[in-house]
């Protein structure tokens, strides 16, 4: 399979294009506008034979995709950050009509403070809106999780849309070496978009997402939640034959030097090949270091992560992501309950927001205190790393009457 | 689920649970039945949503989706390009909301739709304010009217729905009453038979959130429509036609007083609508001598 240079974006692009898509709406957003550019320029050249509605929100977006899906096409559209929160009402729409849509996510910090940089706040606000979520670590991997994704997502026993979550700039701007399949292998493994169960025929009539009573309403989650715990299965399947057609298996959790660990991290997304790198120096210099990356994090997979951290004594969790007000941020908090009774001590890193950059550095830092812990130096940890001098200081207004 | 003894008639099913002498059940039967059975339907909650039905039991007899309160335009646009993507371009994409829906926080996926001319028709019933969830005041509530959120009465007049409209540019626009069946029907049918955005803006008396006697529905809106409160018109290829000129234009004295709503609106409130009245009318007769050089 010859290699070809793709940019984070640009792979998403490819994988939506190889999809064949009959309707797309897309809004601009920093990170994600190339996205929507690309994909004009898609149909404009005749690349993509869809419809291409030209929104005038995010909230239109995935409201056009919703409209459009339930006609029976294959639908695109991608957001980032504040786009995503806006589109947060109808993600639900679109996750509980069981309309399996998916969506390139870029990955941006939310509002306040303005910023157009790189942290995990914006999905993990919409962790628990019925989308699975997968968080890649490479560009190759958007390519190759996007692809999937269709297959999971529209599986009829999953029928849940998903967020394919990239890292705005370290990986939506970052042109790497990519590895694609031919428009016909891609379509090969994709195939056509079926309509399931809810659907708006005028030759096959019903009434979808009308008012659900009480008496009902329980039902309808749970049969979403049913959805969840059949794709942890669709996924490992589609990732197998995604591996067996081209030679790469995505994966759910991927594991880095465990097995003998005393201290490992748990990371999501692009920073984890920096952590790797940490990993390889502090093995030179004898120290123990592991890693767990996550990179299905709807369903959860916390059977596999407890299998591959059960016997590290000491577990830290690096959320791009502050987590306000919560016990722990949600990587962590995740973290911890699926290691519960485990034996591990599992502790929580807060940092790399608003794309602060996670250096090979921090991360030694970070291996550091969980050494410190795991020889009893310490009995706990830093969670929020990498903090300028006196955080408290910034912006700070005297108040002269 | 009941047992039906019999069919009903047109595309509405029995049992509606809409009030006693609602204005939308009387125009949504009308518009369905003049739209047909190729039609599907895009409902916002609101009181149109007791059309979309209760679980298991819809009360129309068409496809559709009961969206969310702003976006019924971008749905009712991503099922017309799913249909046009499949080649279907003969199903009428109805989007059937209310003045909240509309004016208030629909406005900005309506203005996209119009923008883009997308192929729908969009339908606004206007009873002038939040009726499903308890009568609160909506840009559509008029001057004075008293809401549980303009208790004293409303201090500033309704957005000009129509005027919104027509500054899109769109193919086709008129508003109706349910005072002309007749004329709503002929409006339904020529919007039907247009390509692109056309919107619709029909005037639907509320007796539960205006105060006024079930029994009044029709002849209130006759009212409206003869004092110039609501003003029949067509907007076509940039064009302005109106109706019959109001046979009491600048007189909405009797249409006020037979509204429990109005009661706090007296004296100098009510001469300031009937100004308002009368100073919209003559620009509107304006732009439709414009439209006729």
């Amino acid at each position: 399979m010859p290699f070809r240079m793709f940019d984070g974006n640009g792979a998403a692009v490819e994988a939506i294009r190889m999809a064949r898509p009959g309707v797309i709406a897309a809004y601009p957003i920093t990170p994600q506008s190339s996205i929507a550019e690309k994909l004009s320029d898609c149909v404009a050249n005749g690349q993509i034979d869809a419809e291409y509605i030209r929104v005038e929100s995010e909230h239109s977006a995935m409201s056009v995709c919703v409209g459009a899906c339930l006609t029976g096409v294959r639908v695109a559209t991608a957001t980032s950050s504040v786009g995503l929160a806006l589109m947060h009402e109808v993600c639900g729409v679109t996750s509980g009509c069981r309309l399996p849509v998916v969506m390139p996510v870029v990955n941006r910090s939310l509002v306040a403070p303005w910023s157009l940089w790189c942290d995990h706040q914006d999905t993990m606000a919409e962790r628990d809106t019925g989308w699975l979520q997968f968080y890649c670590g490479t560009v190759q991997e958007v390519l190759d999780l996007t692809l999937c994704a269709y297959r999971i997502s529209e599986h009829q026993d999953v029928l849940t849309p998903s967020m394919v979550c990239l890292d705005g700039f370290f990986l939506s701007h970052s042109m790497q070496k990519v590895s694609a399949p031919t428009d016909e292998e891609a379509w090969d493994f994709v195939g056509p978009y079926v309509r399931r169960n809810m659907y708006i025929d005028p030759t096959d009539v019903m009434f979808v997402n009308d008012l659900c009573p009480t008496s009902e309403y329980t039902e309808m989650r749970y049969q979403q939640k049913v959805g969840f715990e059949r794709a942890a299965d669709v996924a490992r399947e589609v990732f197998d034959e995604y591996g067996r057609r081209f030679g790469r298996r995505p994966c759910t959790v991927e594991k880095y030097l465990l097995d003998d660990a005393d201290i490992a991290l748990v990371t999501m997304g692009s920073m984890s090949g920096t952590a790797k790198f940490a990993v390889n120096e502090l093995r030179r210099q004898g120290v123990k270091a592991g890693l767990l990356r996550i990179c299905m994090f709807r369903p959860f997979p916390a059977g596999e992560i407890r299998e591959a951290l059960k016997n590290v004594p000491v577990v830290g969790v690096v959320d791009r992501s502050a987590g306000l007000g919560a016990a722990q941020p949600p990587a962590a908090t995740e973290v911890s309950a699926a290691l519960r009774g485990a034996g591990c001590r599992v502790f929580s890193f807060v940092g790399g927001l608003a794309g602060r950059d996670i250096s090979d550095g921090a991360f030694k830092g970070l291996y550091s205190e969980l050494l410190d812990v795991f020889e009893g130096q310490a009995q706990s940890v830093n969670t929020w790393f990498d903090l300028k001098g006196d955080p408290m200081a910034l912006r700070e207004v005297d108040i002269i009457c | 689920m009941l047992k039906m003894m019999a069919a009903s008639k047109g595309l509405v099913t029995h049992g509606v649970s809409s009030c006693q002498g609602c204005g939308i059940e009387l125009i949504i039967r009308n518009v369905l039945d003049v739209l047909g059975e190729d039609t599907v339907l895009v409902i916002p909650p609101g009181c149109a949503a007791l059309f979309s039905g209760t679980g298991p039991e819809a009360a129309v007899k068409l496809a559709g989706i009961q969206g969310n309160l702003e976006n019924s335009a971008a749905i009712a646009s991503g099922i017309a390009a799913g249909f046009r993507h499949q080649g279907n371009e003969h199903t009428t994409v109805c989007a059937f909301c209310g003045d909240g829906a509309t004016v208030d926080i629909g406005l900005q996926s309506l203005s996209g739709a119009m923008e883009r001319n997308e192929n729908i028709l969009y339908i606004c019933y206007d009873n002038e304010a939040y009726m499903n969830t308890g009568i609160q005041g909506s840009s559509s509530t008029p001057l004075g009217a008293s809401t549980t959120t303009t208790p004293a009465g409303k201090p500033v007049g309704s957005k000009d729905l129509i005027q919104i409209v027509m500054a899109h540019g769109v193919p086709y626009a008129a508003t109706a009453s349910v005072a002309d069946l007749g004329d709503l029907r002929r409006k339904v049918k020529k919007a039907k038979g247009i390509k692109g955005c056309r919107v619709l803006h029909i005037h639907c008396p509320c007796p539960t959130g205006w105060g006024y006697h079930s029994s009044k529905t029709i002849e209130l809106a006759r009212e409206g429509v003869d004092s110039g409160a609501w003003v029949l018109m067509e907007y076509e290829n940039g064009r302005v036609k109106l109706g019959r000129r109001p046979s009491k234009l600048g007189h909405a004295e009797d249409y006020m007083k037979l509204q429990k709503r109005f009661r706090t609106a007296v004296g100098e409130l009510t001469a300031q609508t009937n100004e308002r009245i009368i100073s919209r009318y003559e620009y509107l007769e304006k732009l439709e001598r414009l439209g006729g050089e």
